[in-house]
This record gives structure tokens, sequence and C-alpha cells, in this order.
């Protein structure tokens, strides 16, 4: 089955750049732009994992992973932080609100699916 | 990379937006009084434009907006003061990213002299405060990010590692899954697993966040041992992990501690390599649990969850309001064969409704969410409310774990979005005003949920000035609403509030808008089979109650009959019936007509004549008097041709393929597989307040 | 991608040919879901009077509308031989009433001529195109989009 993933990031540029990757790689793939959005497209979407971005308008990444953990039936979904920084106290942060993992920007191509493929066990 | 063009571009026009809100946040930041969101949008589009900038290779505008992100991320967290010359340097920071951009575009440079000179000033402005912080940021984001492929030449040795798991709560909650690192794992070569639940504590204190579950895993791979540590890179603060090369296992022989490790592991034996401490006392007697410890493929059998998706659980959910329809179908074919005297039929028939009634409520259940979502929406919504008025709020929220029907939570954000700006634009005085009035400046609303008998009450209060009810009085005289000068009682001018028409373009604020009104929430709130209130006190405030039926799309209805066509009236609206007699009709006028009963004169609405069904209000010898009172506390006795039954409805949207149709909330489907439409008491006893009260409903009709 | 599903080849495709007061009607066969016999409808107060009612369709609740009345026939009476055309259309379920279902056609783009300007006759704009047969025959298009009362958004 297709994995679904949901990625959210407020530059269409990355957004593309990661839908890009992800449907090449064979996922179906939903996008937002910011974590308002990203909630909302929360039932439409039933993703499998998400991807998100940190520093965005409205609600940023950390308050989108807190309330996808804060919903009971999302509560489990793996979600993988995109990011530029990758100090220990943004790595600490998102684990504090419920990330999953993280993946630093510019990412490489192969290394974001082996590490979206592990992260749900293909 | 075939289409990296597309993407390239796609970039730049983001970047022409990114550098417009950039040159205007710079501005707005000029003004003294500027608000600190300002400055996170203009650090946002630097650091957009860096993110993506970086993906493309793009080192020298990477750079440059990194120093110019730090810069700004001193503003933004108060180590650093817009002065004038700090502004100044952001404005020529973002002409040159500018330059930047357009030489990328142009493959071309940008001016080397320029580049260093305010790389420097920028420098000086971070001066001691992020040094550190930067360079090290700056070296990880260039450390290159592929995969260690170190292979040593020649054949590539196997090596046995063993491998000991024990996740804590944190690395549940954090949505790592042991099963998908343990199949990450095995595809690096030969592994073996074993489940440990020797940990497990009894099920009375066991809790699926700390399942206390270990796992070893015996991995013969030539991978090298930083593949299987990239494997656990997420999860190292949150699992205890012990990673050890075993030694050839098999050639050695058995020391006398190797009985530590067997393959499963004694009962009320911890893993060795695990820290005693944390096994409870309790643990000891837990053996039952361990029944299911023993090799590999088993691992996934800890889920105590399943994620489905939601289409599976709706046409669960449409096939058991089918199932009550059928239920209902059966009943009638028993009823008209005659057979609802014998005893077993009946106990049969109550076992079938008694079951799809257990089955409809296990499915509600699995569909309940908690209100958070819906909460957590209102607080942006409240902030862009009070932005938009200029009014100081706050939101208290109570209750927000309440349990509500999944699609009730959807449909809940269009009504308590409008709610909460009506409440903020209409219910809170402005500062001035609350000021006079002893008030805090800061205005109050409250969103609390609970259960409550059977229902989900949801409340929208403010601490605001009441409900100006000589105003609404004169706005629904004006708007032909209500007749000048009617007799109302407070509670009945409050409902004005919810008729059709009463808000109107003209009058709407930018921010409620839109021409809706609150008869729109009322509605919706009808169409979820649910009741909305109001309560108000002058001067202190307006408190608005939703109350929801726990199991959506089920209502308890009285079957009528006007003309030919049934209809459905909920039960909850129903006070009493009674059979009309000379002694109890009073005319008033030409076609005005009351009912007194128990001293109370009661207006009657002859239904057919409200649907357009009858030119001419019947006359009162035939058919039944139904007494209802609506939310508002107002009554009326609805003329009907007939009662024939009261049961449990499924409740279907008439609105998805149609529209609204005035006096009606929703449709239904009966036991002969038509259609009959459910009545909206609220709707048809406020309309019938005047003639003008149905044009409006007419008017709404069309409009 | 969606669109070249919806067309096996290229410049043809199927059409529900009906009639409606001796007048030949199709619409396009990707719009309908079902052909059922006429069963009485629940009547919709306050509806536009071609709207015939609601009915039952596997606990869907559909809108009927009566094509004769819309296109200015005048209302039709029904009766058990006549029948509910259920199409889809931008995510609603309608049923439109008619005569007979006659055929299912396959028809060719090249065929399909642009209504000539005949007065103000109130089918005029639901009829989007003429589609003519060698024996003389000729079909006349529905656009569902105009016929189809105007959604009424409660939540606007």
């Amino acid at each position: 089955m297709t994995a679904r993933i949901l990625a959210v990031d407020d530059s269409p540029t990355i957004r593309g750049l990661v839908a890009d990757v992800l449907r090449k790689a064979g996922f179906e793939v939903f996008l937002a732009s910011d974590g308002v959005e990203g909630v909302g497209t929360l039932t439409d979407a039933n993703p499998d994992l998400i991807i998100t971005d940190i520093n965005m308008p409205k609600m940023d990444g950390f308050g989108l992973i807190e309330t996808v953990r804060a919903t009971g039936s999302y509560s489990s979904i793996p979600i993988l932080v995109l990011t530029t920084e990758s100090s220990a106290e943004l790595k600490t942060r998102a684990r504090n609100a419920g990330a999953t993992g993280w993946i630093v920007k510019p990412f490489d191509d192969e290394r974001l699916i082996a590490v979206i493929d592990r992260v749900l066990g293909r | 990379m075939p289409d990296m063009d597309e993407f390239l571009e796609m970039f730049f026009v983001e970047c022409d937006e990114l550098l417009d809100s950039l040159a205007t946040g710079l501005r707005a930041m000029e003004a003294p009084d500027h608000e600190k969101e300002t400055v996170h949008s203009v650090f946002r589009a630097v650091h957009s434009m860096k993110g993506a900038a970086a993906a493309f290779g793009l080192s020298d505008l990477v750079t440059f907006a990194h120093r110019f992100e730090t810069v700004l991320d001193l503003l933004r967290s108060d180590k650093l003061t817009a002065d004038e010359e700090v502004m100044t340097v952001l404005h020529r920071s973002s002409d040159l990213l500018t330059d930047l951009v357009t030489a990328a575009r142009q493959s071309s440079a940008a001016d080397p002299v320029r580049l260093e000179e305010l790389l420097g000033d920028l420098d000086r402005l971070i001066g001691d405060e992020g040094d550190d912080a930067e360079d090290d940021a700056l070296a990880m984001e260039f450390t290159p990010l592929t995969l260690d492929f170190s292979p040593l030449a020649g054949e590539p040795a196997i090596t046995t590692y063993k491998i000991v798991m024990m996740p804590d709560p944190e690395m549940y909650r954090t949505g790592n899954d042991p099963a998908a690192l343990i199949h990450a794992l095995s595809q690096l070569g030969d592994a073996t697993v074993t489940l440990n639940a020797t940990n497990v504590p009894k099920l009375s204190v066991w809790s699926q966040d700390d399942t206390r579950l270990s796992w070893e895993i015996k991995l013969a791979t030539t991978a090298p041992v930083t593949d299987i540590h990239q494997i656990f890179e997420f999860v190292v603060d949150c699992c205890q992990l012990d990673i050890h090369e075993l030694s050839d296992v098999v050639a050695q022989p058995a020391p006398a501690d190797s009985l530590a490790e067997p393959e499963l592991p004694a009962p009320g034996e911890p893993v060795s390599d695990l820290a005693p401490s944390d096994v409870e006392a309790t643990s000891k007697a837990a053996t039952p649990v361990e029944a299911g410890a023993s090799k590999a493929g088993q691992t996934t059998g800890q889920a105590a969850t399943i994620r489905v998706s939601l289409d599976r659980v709706d046409k669960l959910m449409n096939m058991i309001g089918e199932l009550v329809i059928k239920e209902a179908m059966l009943y009638q074919v028993i009823e008209t064969a005659g057979f609802t005297e014998d005893p077993d039929v009946v106990t049969a028939l109550e076992g079938i409704r008694q079951l799809a009634g257990d089955i409809q409520e296990s499915v509600m259940s699995i569909r309940a969410q908690p209100l958070k979502l819906v909460f957590q929406r209102m607080h942006r919504i409240l902030r862009e409310a009070a932005d938009a008025t200029g009014k100081k709020v706050r939101l208290d929220t109570l209750g927000e774990n309440t349990e509500v029907d999944k699609t009730m939570i959807e449909r809940l954000i269009d009504p308590l979005t409008h709610m909460i700006r009506n409440s903020i634009d209409h219910g809170l005085e402005d500062a001035v005003t609350r000021q006079r009035r002893g008030k805090p400046q800061e205005g109050t609303i409250t969103l609390s949920a609970a259960h409550r008998s059977g229902r989900v009450q949801i409340e929208v209060s403010d601490d605001g000035g009441g409900i100006d009810r000589e105003r609404v009085r004169r706005i629904a005289e004006e708007r032909g609403l209500i007749p000048q000068g009617a007799t109302l009682s407070s509670n009945e001018i409050d409902s004005l509030l919810f008729l059709p028409g009463f808000s109107s373009k003209d009058e709407v604020s930018a921010l409620s808008g839109r021409g809706v009104g609150l008869d729109v929430v009322r509605r919706e709130i009808m169409a979820l089979g649910g009741r909305v209130m109001i309560q108000s006190k002058e001067g202190e405030g307006t408190t608005f109650s939703i109350a929801l039926p726990l199991t959506l799309a089920v209502l308890e209805g009285m079957l009528i009959q006007l003309r030919d066509q049934t209809m459905v009236l909920p039960i909850t609206a129903v006070q009493e019936t009674l059979r009309p007699t000379s002694a109890t009709l009073h005319g008033i006028g030409k076609n005005g007509r009351v009912l007194s009963n128990r001293g109370e004169l009661i207006p009657i609405i002859d239904l057919a004549c409200s649907f357009g069904l009858r030119d001419a209000p019947a006359p009162l010898d035939d058919g039944v008097l139904i007494v209802v009172e609506t939310d508002s506390h107002k009554r009326a006795a609805l003329h009907v041709d007939g009662i024939f039954d009261q049961r449990q409805v499924v409740i279907k949207s008439l609105e998805e393929n149609y529209g609204r149709v005035p006096g009606v909330s929703a449709a239904t489907i009966l036991g002969d597989g038509k259609i009959a439409l459910i009545i909206d008491p609220e709707e048809i006893v406020l309309s019938s307040l005047s003639e003008q009260g149905r044009s409006a409903m007419a008017f709404a009709a069309n409009g | 991608m969606l669109e070249t599903m919806s067309h096996n080849s290229a410049g043809k495709k199927d059409v529900v040919a009906f009639k409606l007061a001796e007048q030949d009607f199709c619409i396009d066969i990707s719009l309908v879901r079902e052909i059922r016999g006429w069963a009485p409808a629940t009547v919709l107060p306050h509806a536009p009077s071609y709207v015939k009612g609601v009915i039952n369709l596997r606990g869907s609740v559909v809108t009927v509308v009566d094509l004769s009345a819309r296109l200015g026939f005048g209302p039709s009476q029904p009766s058990q031989r006549h029948v509910v055309i259920i199409a889809f259309h931008e995510g609603r379920i309608v049923g439109l009433l008619a005569d007979l279902v006659s055929d299912i056609v396959t028809i060719n783009d090249e065929n399909i001529q642009a209504v000539p300007d005949i007065a103000s006759d109130p089918s005029r704009e639901f009829i989007t195109g003429m589609i003519t047969f060698d024996d003389g025959r000729i079909l006349r298009k529905i656009d569902l989009a105009q016929l189809l009362p105007a959604p009424q958004l409660v939540s606007a």
C-alpha cells in the first residue's frame, strides 16, 4: 500500500522539492503551508507520516507537532522535522514537542527517503 | 535532477515575494511601536530564503542570508535594539539580498566588495552575542549528509551484534515504532529477535505508553556498526540501548555467564543490561503476559491500537443507519401482519433494536475525538478578531478533552468561529466603555465544554455588556421581523438574533462580515441534532450554549401527518398534545387563533400553511394540536392533521444535495423507504410571530 | 490525469438519450449514476416549481428536478412509466425526471453543432449543443450546471 505523507513548509520551493522527491519514491503526498493548514489537512490526508518545517507563520512546527500529538487518532503518527538548524536546543525542543526525528536542510534525496523508510518500518 | 530548473524558477518567484515582504517588514520596523510579529515575519522571510537557497547550493546567498538572519534573531530575542544604525544595515542588507537573488537568477555574481563589506557590518552587530552559536550552526549546515558507506576492501566480514533495546515511554510518545527499528535492523543482515516481557507489570498498573517491553536482537551483518547506530539516531535519548559485538559465540566454550543470554529469558528475570531499578516489585508476578514473549514476528503483536481509515468507519456508520431504518421497516411489516401481540416476536424485535443501539454506540465511541482540536483553532480566530477590532481579548478554555463525534468536530468549527467573532465584535465593549464600567480593559471569552446528562454542552460566554434589547427590538421592527410595539419577553427578544434576516449586509462589520447571521449558526447546530440558547445579563455579558446529542444522526421524533405528507417533529420540543375543543379555542381578528390552556393563551400555527401545503388554515375541529416550546421558551400550538407514531429517526442532510428549506432542519427515511422532513419548531414559531416573518422565511428560501 | 480518463478515445463519447415532450435530449454518460423508475417524491416546501421533491436513494436524500417544467414544457404528471436519471454533478447527486430513456449513443465531437439562435425560448440556456444523425434525428445536449438550482450553501 502506498504510504501517505503530509509535508508542511511555508516555502513553496521546499514544498515542491520535497513533494517531488517523495512522489518519485512512490509516496502519496499531501501539502500544507503552515501548521494551521497542516492540522486542517489531517483528516483529508490521514497521513502515515508528517514532515514539517519549524519556522512558519500562524502555527509553527512545534505547535503542529504538539497539536498532532494531542489529537487522539493521530497521536502516534511519526513526525520528522525538516530544518536548516541543527542545534541541540532545537532538537530538544522538537523532541519535547513530540518529534520523531529530524532531517537537516538542505537534504539529500536518498537520505530523506532512507530515513522515512526506516521510520515507517518499510 | 531533470526538473531542477522548474524548482529553481519556483524559488525565484518565492524570493520575489519574500523580498517584498522583507522590505515591507523593515519599513514597518521603523515605527517605534511596531509589533513583535513584524520582526518575526522579517526573520521568517530571510530564513525561508536561506533554506530554499541551500537546496540549490547558492552559497553566496546562503552565507549572507545566514548572517542577516542571525542579526534578525538577536532583534527578535531582544538582544539587539533596532536603532537607526541597525536599521540602516538591515535596509542595505535587504537590498544586497535582492541583488544576490538577481545575480543567482542570471547565473552571475553580485559585487564581492559590497558583500564583504556588509558581512562585516552584520558581524559587528552580532558582536559577541551569537558568535559561537553561529559558527556552530554554519559548520553543521554544510556537513555533508551522505551515508557512511566505508566498506573495507575485499570480502566484508560478518560480525554478530547483540542489541538490547528497551523503549522509554518517550519513544512511543514521539512516534518511534520499535517494530520499524527492528525492521530496519533486519535489513542490515540476519536478525534474530526476542521479545522480553518479563518487566511488564500487572494489567491493572500497565499503561500503553509505558509497556516495559524490551527486545533483544542478534544481528549478523557485514554493515559497519555506524549503520546500526544510524538506525537508532532518533531514539538514543529515549530508550535504553545496548549494542555490543559478540565474538564468535558458537566457537567459544560457554562461559558461566552465558546462561544470562538465553533465547527465551527465564520468567521474572530482567534482561541483564537493563537497569534493575526500573523494575517494579509487581513485575515479578507478571508471568501471564509473558506467554507472548517468543520469536521474531511476534514483536508487532504488542500494538494496543490500530489505525483504520475514516472511510471504513463512515461506511460502517452508514450501514448502521440503514440497519436502524431496516429495523423500523421490519417492525412495520410485522405490525401490518398483526404479529405484534406475539410475545416471542416482540422479544426478538426488542433484541434487535437493543443490539442496533449498542452497535451504534460502539461505533460512535470509535469516532469520538476531543474538542481540543477545535478549541485550539479558536485561539487563532480570537487573535485575528481581536486584531481586526482593536479590542484586547483573552480566551479561556475549559473541558477541551470532552469528546464528541469526529464529524461534529469538523462541523463545529464554522459555528464556533462565528460565535467567537460575534462575541468579540458585538458582545465585548470597547476599552473606554469597559474602563468606565469598572471592568478590566482586557475582555474575556470563555469557551467551555462538558458532558451533561447524555448531551454535550458547549458554551461561548463573554464578559461584555450583554444584549442591548432595545436595539435588537428596533432592528427587528425596522426589518419587519416583528410588528411595531409587539409585546415580547427578554428571552423572545434575545431569540430574535437567530431569525434569518436579522443581520443584514449593510449593518455587518468587516469582522462578522459576509452577511452571515446567527441564524446560520443555529441551523448548523440544528443540523447536528443540537440546540442553541442565549442567556444575557445587562452589563455582565452574554452566554451562548450549544447542546449537542452524543450520538450524531439520531433523533427521537413524533411522526405527524400534514395533508399527504409525513413529517417529523423533534420530541424535545413537544410539551403536550391535545384535541381541540371549542371551549379552549378563541379567534383574534380574521385569521388569528389562540388556544387557552390552563389559563395561558397560546398562538395556534397551522403547519400545513407554514409549509405552503395549504392556502388557508384548516378548520380546527379536525386534527390535533401539539404544544411546543422553543429553546427561547416561547410556546405555540401546532395544528396538524394527525399524529401516528413516535420513534427514533436517522438524520439525513438535506443541504448536501439540495439546500436549506425554511422551517426544516433535515430529512429522514421512514420505514417504508420514503423521505420525511424533520421540522425545526424554533424557526416555525419565531417566523410566525408575524406575517412578515413568513415572508422573511420565504425570502430566506430563495435568497 | 482525470480528464484523460473520462473519455476512452479522442473525439468520441457516450451519452444517455431520453425523451421529453416528444423531443430527444441527452446528457454525458459520465455524469449518470443510474436510471430508475419514478416513485413519488417527498414535497419540499417553498421549493421552485420545477423541483419535484426528494427521494431516497439507498440512504441518500436526492432532489428530483422535473426536466419538463425546467425546460418550459410545463410540469409533468409523472406515472410509473416515467424515469429518474440519477446524475452526479459537482459533488451533488440529482435526479432528473424524464419521460423515458431511449438509448445510449456514441457521438463524435464533429457531429456536435452550436445551437442556432432561436428567440428566447426557456430551453435555450440549458442546451449546449445539437447532435445530428444521418437518419435526420437530432439530440439536444443538456448542460447540467445550468439546470440545477444554485447550491444554497449554509456556511457561506
